[in-house]
């Protein structure tokens, strides 16, 4: 990224910070947290620990980063190298992402970036101008992505409830400035598990793993009684839900399962898993020593802020979560298709100059495909 | 302090002093190299280990867990202390293992049966203080099953490979994992295992017990003739690497835990940064000087001087990275596999 575009990011980010202090505040336990953050075209800054809130703010006024982050976990010595820092526990954090949903909208709005020449075009495999394989892929998620999102946001809570004995008031559900939801769940009974039972939880949570007997089928002399039904708890009554689809259908389907065999009851379960599995991350609820994006601060992957969704079935990313001012600014924009922010619609532009609110100059920027004019 | 009945003394005889037993009966461990009564014990001791060895679990005289006579009882608790005395004086620790292991097993069919005992409370909440006590896991009955929070069950679950025990095939609801009083206590087989082997290992090594001698030696034989001799390696890729190198070669992108996995396995087997750095040259984002630093903080030759082990398999295949084939021959890490293990 130039200069330019830099020094317009970082005023644009400043001015939010300035403005927006009260929606950024320290987690619980702030001196046990260990931080980090970025600044444009640098590597990270971490190990860092802070007292407050005063001591957040100073370190944005002073820094004027690009990208924020807080561990989930909890230190004695969270300033320290990694291996002294002495781990005490960590919250259970969970991202979903529409880019691991496999949606079929997403082709419509994936830009193909290409690493040699520049050459900005919409999805493809290979540069259309130098026939080169190394493209970036940016995507400027639509309204499908979001809802698709929050449907597996509403099926992670309702395992993490039901199953797991959370407390609805311990899950906080943020949008993640980007493409998806983080959701965080404060003082459970699995605080300080490691990573490889965080590993197992994932497996449970996304439906992976499981073994025909669990569901009822046994490999010699399977019996029909042993089948799940509606009304069971866990993933048994969610299995049955989906596989059975009404109570009429339980019986012809266990007789058809019965015929079908073992085997085919295994591919079963594996199929039925990319549908009532929830779709999380494995590797950001594994990892114990993450820091993950603090709550209030932007994504420089968009100029949008990671925040709390309190009616998650109202909230709309594209005017809930950008708080960037509408000054005009004159781009350079090459963006071949259109998106939405503050309920208006923009774009497409095909290599041109044109005046653009801030928030807008700033998603494009951000996004690689605008420069300022 | 969990106070033992007569009958709980010899189903779980790892709970009582072996110090304080003796002094108790009245007995000093020279009297069982020279008093003939004793040496019974002793000779039950030997086919204790005996049996541990050939992998298989020592039957006790008792019956339905209760000792006939007050002799047997003592009998069963001799030869269980008398047994210990007699691997340490081996000094070999593949008997320690295989003893712990079978005694542990033991253990657990008593376990397993006190807490399926539904005629008989006092039992059950032996069993249940056994477990809290030593584990710390705290187990409620309820109904047909004993039920326990998820946390606790996933430590002890999450060292068992078999995919029965992976929390999505278990009964799961409000926190809790329900279990039969079988996998109640399988479930904490390895910690009781090692609570035995601490035990033997913490047990202060005696001198030698005239008119020992002899079966101390026939169980260092026993001992040599179970430790494997030697592996043979063929050197092939497992299927997950061959694939993390197809795609990179391929110019596709390999996640941050698939680049992880290929250059702790190649690290692993002795190629250097030098020889790895050239696989990501194809990747989309490569940037030499960020490779060479992410090798070599893996490598442990910068950084925090850790050097990062490959993931098992188990972790891969929750990251997907897993494209198991039967040739993988239920390894649970990459590097193990093309290994044999010949005795």
């Amino acid at each position: 990224m130039n200069e330019i575009d830099i020094k317009f990011l970082e005023d644009s980010f400043k001015k939010y910070y300035f403005n927006h202090f009260d929606l950024i505040s320290t987690p619980q336990r702030t001196s046990e947290r260990e931080f980090g953050y970025q600044k444009f075209n640098s590597g990270m800054f971490r190990h860092i620990s802070l007292k407050d809130d005063k001591e957040l703010h100073l370190l944005f006024m002073q820094n004027i980063p690009s990208d924020v982050y807080c561990s989930n976990a909890y230190y004695s010595f969270p300033n320290s190298p990694m291996n002294e820092k002495d781990w005490q526990e960590a919250d259970l954090i969970f991202d979903i992402d529409a880019k691991d949903l496999n949606l079929s909208c997403r082709k419509n709005h994936t830009i193909s970036i290409c690493n040699e020449c520049d050459k900005v075009s919409k999805d493809v495999n290979q540069c259309v101008k130098c026939n080169s394989t190394k493209l970036e892929k940016k995507s400027l998620p639509c309204k499908n992505c979001i809802d698709a999102s929050k449907i597996e946001v509403n099926k992670l809570s309702n395992v993490l409830i039901n199953d797991l004995g959370i407390d609805k008031e311990n899950i906080y559900v943020y949008f993640s400035g980007n493409e998806g939801f983080h959701v965080y769940v404060f003082n459970s009974q699995f605080q300080k598990i490691g990573s490889k039972e965080r590993s197992e939880l994932v497996d449970y949570i996304m439906f992976r793993g499981a073994i025909p007997e669990t569901f009822g089928m046994k490999k010699f002399k399977p019996n029909r009684s042993l089948f799940p039904d509606f009304n069971q708890k866990g993933w048994n009554g969610r299995f049955s839900k989906q596989v059975f689809g009404s109570k009429s259908k339980r019986s012809k389907i266990i007789s058809e399962l019965l015929d079908n065999g073992y085997p085919s009851f295994q591919k079963i379960l594996d199929d039925v898993s990319e549908n009532i599995g929830v779709k999380i991350d494995p590797n950001v609820t594994m990892d114990i020593h993450r820091i993950f994006r603090l709550p209030g601060s932007i994504n420089s992957k968009s100029g949008l802020t990671k925040i709390l969704c309190t009616n998650l079935t109202k909230f709309d990313p594209y005017t809930d979560a950008c708080f960037l001012n509408d000054d005009s600014v004159e781009v350079l924009a090459n963006c071949p298709i259109e998106f939405k922010l503050k309920n208006k619609k923009f774009g497409p532009y095909i290599n041109e100059k044109i005046s653009l609110p801030t928030y807008v100059a700033v998603y494009l920027i951000c996004k690689k495909l605008a420069t300022i004019a | 302090m969990l106070i033992l009945g007569q009958d709980e003394k010899a189903k779980y005889p790892f709970l009582a002093d072996a110090g304080e037993y003796l002094k108790d009966k009245g007995f000093s461990l020279v009297q069982f190299g020279s008093d003939p009564v004793l040496k019974l014990s002793v000779e039950k001791a030997l086919h204790r280990i005996k049996v541990a060895a050939a992998g298989e679990v020592y039957k006790s005289d008792l019956i339905d867990g209760q000792a006939s006579k007050d002799y047997v009882l003592e009998r069963e608790v001799f030869s269980f202390l008398l047994a210990i005395v007699l691997i340490k004086l081996t000094g070999m620790s593949t008997l320690i293992k295989r003893f712990a292991l079978a005694e542990a097993r033991r253990a657990e069919n008593y376990l397993e049966k006190d807490l399926g005992n539904a005629s008989n409370k006092s039992k059950i909440d032996l069993a249940t203080r056994i477990i809290y006590d030593l584990f710390n896991i705290e187990i409620i009955k309820e109904n047909d099953f004993f039920v326990i929070p998820v946390s606790d069950y996933l430590k002890h679950s999450v060292t068992f490979h078999e995919r029965e025990w992976k929390l999505i095939n278990r009964h799961v609801e409000n926190g809790k994992v329900f279990l039969t009083p079988d996998k109640t206590v399988r479930l904490i087989r390895k910690e009781l295992g090692n609570y035995i082997s601490s035990k033997i290992i913490n047990a202060p090594k005696p001198s030698m017990i005239p008119g020992l001698e002899s079966i101390v030696n026939e169980l260092i034989l026993i001992s040599k003739k179970l430790t494997p001799t030697y592996t043979i390696t063929t050197g092939e890729y497992p299927p997950c690497i061959k694939h993390a190198i197809d795609v990179l070669e391929k110019g596709e992108n390999l996640p941050h835990s698939g680049r992880f996995m290929l250059a702790t396995f190649l690290l692993s087997r002795g190629q250097t940064v030098q020889q790895i750095a050239p696989l990501f040259k194809n990747a989309p984002d490569y940037n030499p000087r960020v490779t060479f630093y992410q090798l070599n903080h893996l490598a442990g030759i910068s950084g925090s001087a850790t050097k990062y082990a490959c993931p098992s398999c188990e972790k891969l295949k929750t990251q997907d990275l897993c494209f198991i084939t039967k040739e993988c021959d239920n390894i649970i890490n990459p590097l193990q596999f093309g290994k044999k293990r010949k005795l």
